[in-house]
């Protein structure tokens, strides 16, 4: 069963919804009985990092998601806050993440004749992805939809990023083993923006 | 990054209207089928506008909503008549990826910082209506009907230090004109922020955004008229410019 968690963080229905349209049925939860019967997860979150831990600890949940994916190694896929939270701190509230994967979350930082806006906010294009497996089967041309004013500064010889041009290169895409991340929003990308998801439900199928 | 090309869809109950300088709404189709459109159209985004809201002290209906958000693959907001922040959850809750204030945003700034502090600077985007009188520049509220009297310059950079994640700004002079945007007032608005400025007012052709673009530094144009009338305002149809007259605009831009 692919679980959605809830953790009281940006419109989870919506994810249901659209996922229901390409064939993948998945449940809301933040019951600790059905995330832990879950064989596959989604980490999504919109808004601010620090409320977003406090929450996930608020409910228990914490403990367990290490449990699931760094003990049973089931695949989790975050997007957009969900992605900065695998991170071992943000700069955001000052805050610990999960510290799933190696590096940071820091706020956009551009010179001053820099004339990119923060926050990042549009659609933009994924670089390089031969190899990945979220990417898979993607025309390079496609733009998937951002709207995030931090951003992930990976620093995991273990995982492999991939990078997006907003002012200069950040981490835009994360796999590493079981784990896998997106800063911008599949489920927002059009139709075909859907087929991230259906790349990680594939790759635990396989 | 490319610019975005935001259709506006105005609504009354839950028909979409179009007006002139914020007057003179006229019927232009149920929503609902053209979010099915524009989603197969792949538009970029879509803001959703309850005209009414405001002066009948309520907001659009949440089951609408949820509508909207089953049949829409792209960001959308939704605005009109919000006034706290159970409002916004309650939106956000519904799917819609921001709320757009307007006039609650004008009465208390705090209501700005409360939201973003919540809900994130991208969920909050804050619209400001301005007419030109001939003289100045001014401040409306309540869907166009209300002049207030803070100074615009003021205004807008308070919005951003408040936490707003975009401004929508929408001149009234040029409301429905299709005679393109007021570009001084873009300039006179987008130099002062530095968080994303979206126009709106006076766009009917591709020439027109192409003007806003090369003219201003904004990064988002918004529009009503040219995605539900073809022709004039007597041919109602949804339309959106094809990838292929994006790419070549974008081309002529870069």
């Amino acid at each position: 069963m692919l679980c959605i968690i809830d953790f009281g963080m940006g419109n989870l229905r919506s994810i249901n919804r659209k996922l229901r349209s390409v064939g993948i049925s998945s449940e809301i939860s933040s019951d600790t009985k059905v995330i832990s019967s879950a064989d596959m997860l989604i980490l999504p979150g919109v808004g601010n990092f620090a409320k977003a831990m406090y929450n996930l600890n608020d409910l228990g949940l914490i403990e367990l998601l290490n449990q699931k994916v760094i003990i049973e190694r089931i695949p989790i896929l975050g997007i957009c806050l969900g992605m900065q939270l695998f991170t071992e701190y943000s700069e955001e509230g000052n805050c610990e993440g999960f510290g799933w994967v190696k590096g940071r979350t820091q706020k956009f930082s551009f010179e001053s004749d820099n004339k990119n806006r923060v926050p990042h906010v549009g659609w933009n294009k994924v670089k390089t992805f031969d190899k990945s497996i979220l990417m898979d089967g993607f025309d390079k041309d496609k733009r998937f939809y951002f709207t995030h004013s931090y951003h992930v500064v990976g620093d995991d010889p273990a995982a492999k990023f991939l990078k997006t041009d907003y002012g200069y290169e950040f981490d835009s895409v994360v796999e590493k083993d079981n784990l896998f991340a997106v800063q911008f929003h599949p489920e927002k990308s059009h139709f075909g923006g859907l087929k991230i998801i259906s790349n990680f439900v594939n790759f635990h199928e396989t | 990054m490319r610019p975005r090309i935001i259709p506006t869809l105005l609504l009354r109950d839950t028909y979409l209207v179009k007006g002139i300088n914020f007057l003179e709404h006229k019927y232009v189709g149920d929503p609902i089928n053209a979010v099915r459109i524009f989603s197969k159209m792949e538009v970029d985004e879509l803001f959703f506008l309850d005209i009414d809201a405001t002066n009948k002290g309520c907001i659009t209906s949440l089951e609408f909503i949820k509508d909207i958000a089953d049949e829409c693959f792209m960001p959308f907001a939704v605005g009109g008549g919000i006034e706290d922040i159970y409002q916004v959850e309650d939106i956000l809750k519904c799917g819609a990826e921001k709320v757009v204030i307007n006039t609650s945003a004008y009465n208390n700034t705090d209501f700005i910082s409360e939201a973003s502090a919540v809900f994130g600077s991208q969920a909050i985007v804050v619209s400001v209506d301005v007419n030109f009188d001939g003289e100045k520049y001014n401040i409306h509220t309540n869907s166009g009907k209300v002049k207030r009297n803070r100074d615009l310059q003021l205004y807008i950079e308070e919005i951003e230090v408040k936490g707003a994640g975009e401004i929508l700004l929408n001149s009234i002079h040029h409301d429905g004109l299709m005679n393109g945007f007021d570009t001084k007032l873009i300039n006179n608005v987008s130099n002062l922020v530095n968080i994303p400025v979206i126009a709106s007012g006076g766009c009917w052709k591709i020439q027109h955004i192409e003007e806003a673009l090369n003219s201003t530094n904004i990064h988002s144009v918004s529009a009503a008229s040219m995605f539900v009338f073809k022709g004039s305002r007597d041919g109602v149809l949804i339309n959106y410019p094809s990838k292929r007259d994006l790419d070549i605009l974008f081309e002529r831009l870069s």
